[in-house]
C-alpha cells in the first residue's frame, strides 16, 4: 500500500497535481498579499472566490461563452470587493466584521441563487457550463516528465505564476506599488507626502477581489466545471495564512501556497489508504496551523537578530561620536 | 532683510473648543534662523501646522512674499517653498533612504521606479546640505539623528526654501545636535530660512537670529536672539521668574533604601549590557546617574522596576528583593517609577487622565469596594491630583492623549509622587517638556528628596543631573566607572571625560562611595 502512495508522490502526476491544486490558493494569495500590504486585510477572499465561481459557471452556461463567464466572474468579484472597500473605507466599518459578513452572505446567497435557477440546493449540474481551455505547449509537451509536469494545465495556472511575477515588478518596482506599501505601513506619512490613502486602498482592495475571482473561477470552470456549494472549502483563508507564511513577499505567498496545495495533494494519494479518510482530509489544514505556529517562530527569532543588529550599530556609532 | 512669510492675527480653535492660537501675528524673515519657544501647549506646532496647510486657521491671513496665500493642503504649502519636519518622523520603516526621500515624487525610467536616479538625488542633496545619510539603508536599520537628516532631505527635495523644525533636538544626543547645527548653518549660508521649535533655551542662544516666544495662544514677543538672556526667555513664556538652576537645602541622608549588588543583565541577543553594577541609595538623598545614552542606563532602570528579568546579581529595598518580581510586586515593596518613554511604558493613551492616576492602586481600597471600582472616588481622586499637580486640561475624564507633551508628564508625576514611595526612579523626567514645567518638576523631585524618599535619577542632560544631585554616578559600557560624592563639586569637564571612557576609577577607590 504505502509503496503505491510512494510510487504515486515520486511521479510528474503528482508533481503537475501539486500545481494544479496549488492555484486556487495562489491567485487568492496574491489578492490577499496586495490588500495586506496596503493595511486592508481582504477576509474576504473566500466569499469572493464563491462568488466569482459561481457567476462564471452560470453565465458561461447562459451564454455559452466561457469567456463571458470568466469576464463576469471577474467583475462580481470586483463589484464584492467594493462592496468591502464602500462599507470599511466610507462608512468606516470594521474591515474584519465586514469581510466576515460579505463571507457569509456570498456563502448563502449563492445556495439560493442557485436554487433559483437549477432547482438544486447541492451543485450546477444541471447547467451545461464551459471549461476554460487547457494549453499544451509544443515541444515541452513532449519532453518525458518535464512535459508531464509543465503543459497541459489551464490556463489559470499558468496565470498564477506569471500574475505572481507582476506583483512582484508592481509592488518593488513600480511607484505605485511603493505608495501602496508605504499607506500600509505609515498611513499618515504617505497623506502627508499627498498620497491618497483610501484611494490607494480602495484600488488594493478591487485587485485583490480580481485576483480572488480568478482563483474562484478556477475551481468551477477548470478544476470541476460545476459549481458546488462550499466550494472553496475554505481556501480564501489558507490562501491569507500563506500570505503570512510567506513573510508577506510575492515570492514567498507562492512558495507557501504551493506548499498546502502539496499536503493537499498528498491527502488525496493517501485517500487509497485504510486510514480514516477525515484524518486524511485534515492534513492540509493541519500543516496549515503547523507551518504558522513554525513561521511565527522564525519571526520572533528574526526580530531578536535585527534588534541584536541594530544595537550593535548604534553602539558602535556611539562610541565613534566619542573618540 | 526682506519678510518672508507674514502670519497675522491668526486664529485656531479646534473643534474639542481649545483655542490654540488667539490672535498670533508672526513673521520670518528670508535667510534667518527663527526660534520659536512656549511652554507646553502653547499653540507652537498647531501655528506651525497652519503655515504647513496641515490646519485651517478659523481665521487670519497668511502671506508668502507678500502675496495672501490660502493652503488647502500640505501640498499647498511644499508648492510655495515651505516644508516642515514633524517631532514624529513620517517615515516607511521598511523602505530605504532613498526611497523615502523621493516617496510620493519618484523619478521613473519607462514607468519603474529608478532607483538608481534616488539614490543618486539623495547623495547630491546629502553632500549639497552636510546631511550625511546612508541613501540604501533601510530607515529601520538607522539611528534617530539620521533618520531626522532623512526628514530634512525629504523636504528639501520638495524644493522646501524655508524649513520648519519641530523640537527636531528633544530626541538627540548632544553630539548629534551638534551635527544638525552645523547643517542649519550651511541650509542658511545657501539661502534657507528656519524656523526652529525648541524648549532649550541653551540651543535657542547658540542657533537663532530672531527668538519668538508664545504663551497660552498669544506672541508674547519677538526679538534678537542677542538681546535675549536664558532667564528673561524664560519669564516671558511663563510669566513669572523661572529658576533654572535649583536650590536644595543641605540634608543629612538616612538609611539605605535601595541596596544593589553585581548587577549584570544579558539581553536576548547575549549582549552584556549591564556588567557587574554595585551601588546604594539612602533616604533623603538624590543619585544622579550620567552617562552617554545606550551605556546601559535604560535596561538598569528597566530591570529595577521590574519591566526586565536581571541575569544576576541582587537588589534590594529596604530588605526586600525586588529582582525578577513583577512591576506590580516591586511598585507594593515601594517603588515609584518615571519611566524614560513615557507614551509606551507611563501612560494608557486612549485611557482617561483619571484612569491613568489609578493604574498602580485600582487594586486597593478605597478605589476597589468588593468585585467593582468606585468610580467616584477615582473622579475625587482624580480631581484632587489634577489640582495639585496643574495639569492643564478641560477635566479629568479626557483621553490622556489629547494633553500636551509637558502635562502628559505631569499625569505621571502625580500618579508616581502621590504613591508615596520609598524610593523613586526617575528617568529623563524632563525630556520634551517646557521650561515652567521642568522647574516644577525638578521642584518636585527635591521636594520627594527633602520629604526623606531616595531617589535615583537617571538624564541625559548632564547639567539637570550634576544640579539635582547629591551624589553622582557615570556609567560606562555597562559598568559604574565613575562616583563622585559630591555632584555639586564635580565639573561638567571632568565627568565628560568619565562618559566618554576616557578616564575611570578603580574599584577601589570607588567603593567607598557606592
Ligand atoms: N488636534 C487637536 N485637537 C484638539 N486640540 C488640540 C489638537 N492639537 C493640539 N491641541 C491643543 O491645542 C493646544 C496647543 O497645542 P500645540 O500642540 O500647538 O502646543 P505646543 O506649543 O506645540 O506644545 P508642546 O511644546 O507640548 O509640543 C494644546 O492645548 C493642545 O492640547
Ligand atoms: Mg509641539
Amino acid at each position: 500500500m504505502w509503496e503505491l502512495v510512494l510510487k504515486g508522490i515520486f511521479s510528474a502526476l503528482f508533481v503537475a497535481s501539486v500545481l494544479r491544486i496549488s492555484t486556487p490558493l495562489i491567485l487568492p494569495a496574491l489578492g490577499g498579499l496586495i490588500s495586506e500590504l496596503s493595511g486592508a486585510t481582504n477576509i474576504a477572499l473566500e466569499g469572493i472566490m464563491l462568488v466569482a465561481a459561481f457567476t462564471g459557471v452560470v453565465i458561461s452556461a447562459f451564454t455559452q461563452n466561457v469567456w463571458l463567464g470568466v469576464i463576469a466572474g471577474i467583475l462580481s468579484g470586483m463589484l464584492v470587493a467594493a462592496f468591502l472597500a464602500y462599507f470599511h473605507l466610507y462608512l468606516g466599518a470594521d474591515l474584519i466584521l465586514s469581510g466576515i459578513a460579505i463571507n457569509i452572505m456570498a456563502t448563502g446567497g449563492t445556495i439560493f441563487l442557485l436554487y433559483v435557477l437549477t432547482g438544486d440546493k447541492g451543485s450546477s449540474s444541471t447547467l451545461a457550463s464551459k471549461a476554460v481551455p487547457v494549453i499544451n505547449i509544443p515541444l515541452i509537451k513532449d519532453i518525458p516528465v518535464v512535459g508531464t509536469i509543465l503543459s497541459g494545465h489551464n490556463i489559470f495556472t499558468y496565470l498564477a505564476f506569471i500574475l505572481t511575477w507582476f506583483v512582484s515588478i508592481y509592488l518593488y518596482r513600480t511607484p505605485q506599488g511603493v505608495h501602496l506599501r508605504a499607506v500600509g505601513e505609515n498611513p499618515e506619512a504617505a497623506a502627508s507626502l499627498g498620497l491618497n490613502v483610501r484611494r490607494i486602498r480602495l484600488g488594493a482592495l478591487l485587485m485583490s477581489g480580481v485576483l480572488a475571482s480568478l482563483g474562484g473561477l478556477n475551481l468551477s470552470m477548470a478544476y470541476l466545471t460545476l459549481f458546488q456549494r462550499e466550494m472553496t472549502a475554505g481556501r480564501g483563508f489558507i490562501a491569507l495564512a500563506a500570505v503570512f507564511l510567506g513573510g508577506r513577499t510575492p515570492w514567498g505567498t507562492l512558495i507557501a501556497a504551493i506548499l498546502f496545495g502539496f499536503f493537499d495533494a498528498l491527502s488525496n494519494q493517501l485517500g487509497s489508504l485504510a486510514i480514516p479518510s477525515q484524518w486524511v482530509q485534515m492534513i492540509p489544514y493541519a500543516a496549515t496551523v503547523l507551518a504558522l505556529v513554525v513561521y511565527s517562530i522564525r519571526q520572533r527569532a528574526q526580530a531578536v537578530e535585527r534588534a541584536r543588529r541594530f544595537q550593535e550599530k548604534h553602539l558602535a556609532e556611539t562610541r565613534a561620536l566619542g573618540d | 532683510m526682506a519678510v518672508l512669510v507674514e502670519m497675522d492675527q491668526i486664529i485656531k480653535i479646534y473643534p474639542n473648543g481649545v483655542v490654540a492660537n488667539d490672535g498670533v501675528t508672526f513673521s520670518v524673515e528670508r535667510g534667518e534662523i527663527h526660534a520659536l519657544v512656549g511652554e507646553n501647549g502653547a499653540g507652537k506646532t498647531t501655528l506651525m501646522k497652519i503655515l504647513y496647510g496641515e490646519e485651517r486657521p478659523t481665521s487670519g491671513v497668511i502671506r508668502v512674499n507678500g502675496r495672501a496665500v490660502h493652503f488647502h493642503s500640505p501640498q499647498d504649502a511644499i508648492q510655495l517653498g515651505i516644508g516642515m519636519v514633524h517631532q514624529n518622523f513620517m517615515q516607511i520603516p521598511s523602505l530605504t533612504v532613498a526611497e523615502n526621500v523621493v516617496l510620493g515624487k519618484e523619478p521613473t525610467r519607462r514607468g519603474l521606479l529608478d532607483r538608481k536616479a534616488a539614490i543618486q538625488i539623495t547623495e547630491e542633496l546629502s553632500r549639497q546640505y552636510g546631511l550625511k545619510v546612508d541613501p540604501e539603508a533601510t530607515i529601520e536599520s538607522v539611528n534617530v539623528g539620521m533618520r531626522q537628516r532623512v526628514e530634512i532631505l525629504k523636504i528639501l527635495y520638495r524644493g522646501a526654501e524655508i524649513l520648519i523644525l519641530d523640537e527636531p533636538t528633544a530626541v538627540l544626543t548632544p553630539q548629534e545636535t551638534m551635527e544638525l547645527f552645523k547643517s542649519i548653518r550651511t541650509l542658511v549660508k545657501q539661502g534657507k530660512t528656519v524656523i526652529f521649535i525648541t524648549h532649550k533655551l541653551r540651543e535657542v542662544k547658540e542657533i537663532s537670529d530672531r527668538v519668538t516666544v508664545m504663551r497660552g495662544g498669544k506672541v508674547m514677543g519677538t526679538l534678537p536672539t542677542h538681546e535675549a538672556t536664558r532667564e528673561g526667555l524664560a519669564r516671558m513664556m511663563v510669566g513669572r521668574d523661572v529658576f533654572l538652576e535649583v536650590s536644595k537645602p543641605l540634608r543629612a541622608r538616612g538609611e539605605k533604601v535601595l541596596e544593589v549588588r553585581d548587577l549584570t543583565y544579558v539581553s536576548e541577543t547575549g549582549r552584556q549590557v549591564l556588567r557587574g553594577v554595585s551601588f546604594s541609595v539612602y533616604a533623603g538623598e538624590i543619585l544622579g546617574v550620567a552617562g552617554v545614552e545606550g551605556n546601559g542606563q535604560t535596561e538598569l532602570v528597566e530591570v529595577l522596576t521590574g519591566l526586565r528579568p536581571a541575569t544576576g546579581g541582587e537588589a534590594r529595598v529596604l530588605g526586600t528583593p525586588i529582582l525578577n518580581r513583577s512591576p506590580r510586586a516591586v511598585r507594593l515593596a515601594g517603588v515609584a517609577h518615571i519611566p524614560e518613554d513615557r507614551l509606551t511604558n507611563g501612560l494608557a493613551l486612549t485611557a482617561t487622565i483619571n484612569e491613568n492616576l489609578i493604574v498602580d492602586r485600582y487594586f486597593r481600597p478605597p478605589f476597589r469596594r468588593g468585585w467593582f471600582i468606585d468610580n467616584k472616588e477615582v473622579r475625587q481622586h482624580g480631581q484632587q491630583l489634577i489640582e495639585r499637580f496643574d495639569i492643564r486640561t478641560p477635566g479629568g475624564e479626557v483621553p490622556v492623549a489629547s494633553l500636551s507633551g509637558g502635562n502628559m508628564q505631569k499625569v505621571i508625576l502625580a500618579r508616581e509622587f502621590s504613591s508615596q514611595p520609598q524610593l523613586l526612579i526617575a528617568a529623563q523626567p524632563t525630556r520634551g517638556v517646557d521650561v515652567g514645567a521642568t522647574e516644577f518638576i525638578r521642584e518636585q523631585l527635591v521636594e520627594q528628596r527633602n520629604r526623606g524618599t531616595a531617589v535615583l535619577l537617571v538624564s541625559a542632560d548632564l547639567a539637570e543631573v550634576m544640579s539635582l544631585s547629591d551624589r553622582l554616578v557615570v556609567m560606562y559600557e555597562g559598568q559604574i566607572t565613575g562616583v563622585f560624592p559630591e555632584a555639586a563639586k564635580a565639573t561638567e569637564e571632568e565627568i565628560g571625560y568619565y562618559m566618554l571612557g576616557v578616564k575611570r576609577q578603580s574599584p577601589e577607590e570607588m567603593e567607598a562611595y557606592l
